[in-house]
């Protein structure tokens, strides 16, 4: 077994998401199928293979290094769930 | 009510036959007497009404000046909330258009509304939204189907005659499976084709945007008017789309067609081998040589891409946390609780998933072993395609491994869900333009689908082999 309680509640932390007991056994089960299925990849020969990261076959564009001013702070607060005084707000972080 | 074509109703249009405001009365019409099939995460008669009374007052000639087009809720629009099916993004109002529906807009179309997908495009049934499942249009009563997924409510809304076209987003196949579901055409071009700007992101290196239709024509159509390069993108391709309309051609004689002998996998259904072997004869009998070829790594496509893709989403879903836009957690005692809470509360179980798995394969001691051997694996597999290429013009197979199945079926085994992606997959982990049209029917008289895999930005031989397809069986 790869993932234990330990494991799935590291992996929970690192992503930011609170789970409740029974969630995490879900996962842990969940989880723990899907990495034995991916096992089989050991199977293949990659010595000596490239890792493909980027699929584009095209040749990256140079632009021109001008600037732009394209959002207002504005803009980008309008959907923001608080804000104060022309900032995102956030419950306190200082004691 | 026989289905019009695009292509039909520009002409309609352009001939007076019709009025802009007629056409999409007649649309508005059947999207509300089809509110029962959850199409529309977000609908608006009011905002349909107002983008007719602009058109009217514009003298300018567009090129889809009028014509009513879905949206996936995956794309942001100004106009519309967009939500990516998530609870998460439940409210969000984009102060920004994305490059594809802005080219839409710029053509003169009316969106009627935003469709329904899996959340985040996680899933291949539209069942993994927060809104509910969609139904696909052609359930028989009391036995709903699913749409497949995860443009479900895209590849339903053409199904069912709501729109003239529809919006996509294909990752793992998530325009083609739908639209061999629901009995329509859908259209994964190549990736880099058309900008990802503005497309709520899941797996960067894979997704595309993409189209539905009711047949090729009105496919090559509305892809022309959503490619192009687009400088805030950085994947997004410079180079010139042809008119794919105007250089359609069913003419295949002399063409060499690539058959792949891996994907004939066991447990396919009959009635699946039968239409790709219909599929190949009628190819034959345009002239068109059959090749047999070898695609050596198909079998690890699917555990390569499940390894790739939730990577890309834990990191790119990382942005919701509460802060920016959409949901936030009442319960906030502090900064990390709110952002717990907060992403607990807003994602659903397979977004969480899918985020769980790709923190993991990126975690510090495991990144060699899963994500570079992934990576490495899905070299090899782009590899197979391009030798493949150097014997054959395109290449055909199934697009589903079965037709749409119940509401809910496969919900519990995220491995046989997984499954649903077998043939599109390869693909799309070798960014290869891919068509699905749909071809025959089984035995319960649901559609099933062919794809046709062509060469990286060779859309046209992908249209002109869909177009032979299409009207040998028409």
């Amino acid at each position: 077994m790869k993932i234990d309680k330990n494991t799935i509640n590291k992996i929970a932390r690192l992503s930011r998401i609170k789970l409740d007991d029974k969630e995490s056994e879900d996962y842990i089960k969940d989880l723990n199928s899907i990495l034995d299925w991916v096992e089989q990849l050991n199977e293949v020969n990659t010595e000596n293979v490239e890792p493909l990261s980027n699929i584009s076959s095209s040749i990256l564009p140079k632009r021109e290094d001008v600037s732009n001013d394209t959002n207002s702070s504005e803009e980008i607060l309008e959907n923001a769930p608080d804000k104060l005084e022309g900032f995102f707000a956030v419950p306190k972080v200082v004691e | 009510m026989s289905k019009s074509s695009l292509k039909q109703t520009l002409k309609d249009l352009d001939t007076k036959k019709i009025s802009i405001r007629e056409l999409n009365q007649d649309y508005l019409k059947r999207i509300k007497e089809n509110e029962n099939l959850n199409v529309f995460i977000h609908f608006s008669e009011e905002n349909v009404l107002k983008q007719i009374d602009n058109l009217e007052n514009d003298n300018s000639a567009k090129k889809l000046k009028g014509i009513p087009i879905a949206i996936k809720d995956l794309f942001c629009t100004k106009s519309m909330p967009t939500t990516a099916a998530s609870k998460i993004l439940e409210n969000f109002n984009p102060t920004y258009e994305s490059f594809v529906t802005q080219k839409l807009l710029d053509e003169g179309s009316i969106f009627v509304g935003k469709t329904n997908l899996d959340e985040f495009a996680m899933g291949s049934a539209t069942n993994t939204s927060f809104f509910g499942n969609t139904i696909n249009p052609l359930s028989k009563e009391n036995e709903p189907l699913a749409p497949g997924g995860s443009s479900g409510g895209s590849a339903a809304a053409v199904a069912a005659d709501l729109c003239l076209g529809a919006t996509g987003t294909d990752t793992g196949g998530s325009i083609r499976q739908p639209a061999s579901f629901c009995g329509v055409v859908g259209i994964k071009p190549t990736y880099g084709l058309c900008s990802r700007w503005g497309i709520a992101a899941f797996a960067s290196s894979l997704d595309q945007a993409g189209i539905f239709s009711h047949n090729v024509e009105d496919a090559s159509i509305l892809l022309q008017s959503i490619a192009g390069f687009d400088q805030r993108d950085s994947t997004s391709a410079k180079v010139d789309i042809p008119n794919y309309f105007e250089n359609l051609d069913d003419d295949l004689n002399g063409k060499t067609v690539g058959i792949p002998k891996e994907y004939s996998i066991d447990g396919t259904p009959m009635e699946i081998s039968q239409i790709w072997e219909d599929a190949i004869k009628v190819l034959e009998k345009k002239g068109v040589k059959i090749k047999n070829i070898s695609l050596p790594h198909t079998k690890y496509a699917l555990p390569t891409y499940y390894i790739i893709a939730p990577a890309e989403a834990s990191s790119n879903l990382a942005r919701y946390d509460g802060v920016k836009y959409g949901f936030r957690s009442e319960e906030i005692d502090s900064l990390d609780e709110m952002y717990e809470n907060t992403r607990a509360q807003g994602f659903g179980r397979e977004v969480k998933r899918r985020i769980l798995i790709g923190t993991y394969v990126l975690s510090a001691g495991y990144y060699d072993a899963y994500y570079l051997k992934a990576q490495k694996v899905r070299k090899l597999i782009a590899d197979d395609f391009n030798k493949a290429f150097k014997e054959c013009d395109f290449i055909v197979t199934p697009t589903a491994p079965s037709a749409a199945f119940p509401l809910n079926e496969k919900q519990n085994d995220p491995i046989k869900m997984y499954l649903n992606d077998v043939f599109t997959v390869p693909a799309s982990l070798a960014g290869l333009p891919g068509i699905s049209i749909p071809f025959g029917k089984n035995k319960n008289n649901l559609p099933l689908g062919i794809q046709i895999l062509g060469k990286h930005f060779d859309e046209q031989q992908v249209f002109n082999t869909a177009v032979s397809l299409e009207r040998s069986y028409e």
